[in-house]
């Protein structure tokens, strides 16, 4: 055991973890509305919206994360027409790349879990809300969203924790990342336990937090 | 299309090798993951509080550690682990191990902890009467498991197995950076020398997506088949 590179390489891994943690808050912010999104246009009785939202999550839950960031980060510069437009200001960013493959990715879970989550409402406490004269859009509003929440926390909770653990393969597109800079030190000393256990801690700490987190908030939102 | 070519002109034929090598490698590593369900199913369900702790401690840090940290400890560290065990025998020249066998037994252990957590669940819902019942016919212990427990643990774990099953094939692509020629690392290396990213990245997802379309085929009629007189 080498206690002097675990404590040497912490400062180096917690600096990196900032980095892992923007990933993983700017890929959720973007993939919730994402998943929302999808999640309405599964419910649509319009067959081709239907359809089309559910190739979208059979599409991005059927395919390694890696080959999704690869497509974007790789391929997309490939297209003249991309690389001509103003998304290129953005697509030659690995950081975006990551940023977009992962919120695309998350979007399509967490449309599942909302979807579900929507599906399991009461039949009555919509029919409660007509009966007592509250527009639709409010009834989405004030009752379904609500309890959509408090239902899809438990899994969304699991699904931030897979996301936090997703975000590792940005280190594969250049981007030096909680792994990144994990990967970075074992190559350079060739001490991979040392590193993992420093490594694999700070995520162990980031997931309890998570985990807890939800927790509170479930016994928060329970009724 | 000419991309896709077999033999020596297009990548065809390294493609259908490299998709036989990703079902080689999640097989192999399905079954690992379920050695160390088997050595850690028990531990978790355990009376004795510091077997629990061991279980415990299996699968919370696997499924809260990224894959690919694990990868890189297996990766770099593998060799390492296997020579040093070597000099207590008195070998000390470099062992290199395969990439397939680092790759397999890294994503085994990931997989066996989400098998591990699967197996629990399936044994803990089993009406506590059914044990009870086996014990009072004066069934033997080994036979109450494999003719009682084990036929009904099946088909309430089949389904969540089959989602281990989709998390351990979708894994298998991050052994790519491992150097293992699977669907990732092919495809990684035609997109190099042909320059067309795009296109074979974009066949590496069709090929994943035939992958787990396939297998949930198959699946269904395993559950279908355990399930049969419920």
């Amino acid at each position: 055991m080498d206690l002097e590179l675990m404590i040497n390489s912490f400062p180096k891994l917690l600096n990196a973890t900032v980095v892992t943690l923007k990933l993983l808050s700017l890929s959720l912010f973007f993939g919730l509305f994402i998943g929302l999104l999808f999640a309405v246009m599964r419910m649509s009785k319009n067959l081709i919206i239907n359809k089309f939202a559910y190739g979208y999550s059979y599409l991005f839950r059927g395919t390694p994360l890696l080959v999704q960031i690869f497509i974007i980060y790789f391929g997309f510069g490939q297209i003249e027409l991309i690389r001509e437009s103003f998304l290129w200001v953005i697509l030659k960013e690995p950081y975006w790349c990551a940023i977009i493959a992962f919120a695309l990715n998350t979007g399509a879970y967490t449309s599942e879990i909302l979807r579900s989550a929507f599906q399991t409402i009461k039949k009555g406490y919509i029919e409660a809300g007509k009966s007592l004269g509250i527009s639709s859009k409010i009834i989405f509003y004030k009752i379904q969203i609500p309890i959509a929440i408090r239902q899809s926390l438990p899994a969304y909770g699991n699904e931030i924790i897979l996301m936090l653990k997703g975000t590792s393969l940005a280190s594969t597109v250049t981007l030096m990342d909680l792994t990144g800079v994990a990967k970075y030190i074992i190559s350079t000393t060739f001490k991979p336990i040392e590193v993992f256990i420093v490594a694999g801690s700070i995520y162990l700490f980031m997931t309890f937090i998570i985990h807890n987190l939800i927790k509170f908030l479930e016994r928060k939102y329970n009724y | 299309m000419e991309l896709l070519a077999f033999g020596k002109t297009g990548w065809g034929d390294e493609l259908f090798y490299a998709t036989l090598m990703t079902i080689a490698v999640s097989i192999t590593a399905m079954l690992i993951g379920f050695l160390f369900a088997l050595i850690f199913t028990p531990l978790k369900l355990s009376k004795y509080k510091s077997l629990n702790l061991i279980g415990n401690f299996y699968t919370t840090v696997i499924r809260g550690v990224p894959e690919l940290l694990v990868i890189y400890l297996f990766f770099f560290g593998g060799s390492g682990a296997i020579m040093f065990v070597a000099s207590m025998f008195g070998y000390y020249e470099y062992i290199e191990i395969n990439a397939f066998i680092t790759g397999s037994f890294a994503i085994g252990i990931i997989s066996g902890a989400y098998s591990t957590e699967v197996f629990r669940g399936a044994i803990q819902s089993i009406d506590k009467g059914q044990f009870e019942a086996a014990k009072v016919l004066g069934i033997k212990k080994y036979i109450q498991f494999y003719k009682i427990i084990l036929p009904q643990m099946l088909r309430l774990a089949i389904p969540n197995l089959s989602n281990v099953w989709q998390i351990t094939l979708k894994d298998t692509s991050l052994i790519s950076v491992t150097g293992l020629v699977e669907i990732m690392r092919q495809s990684y290396i035609a997109a190099g020398s042909t320059r067309d990213p795009l296109f074979f990245y974009s066949f590496a997802a069709v090929l994943y997506l035939l992958l787990t379309f396939l297998s949930m085929k198959l699946i269904n009629k395993l559950e279908i088949k355990y399930s049969r007189g419920f």
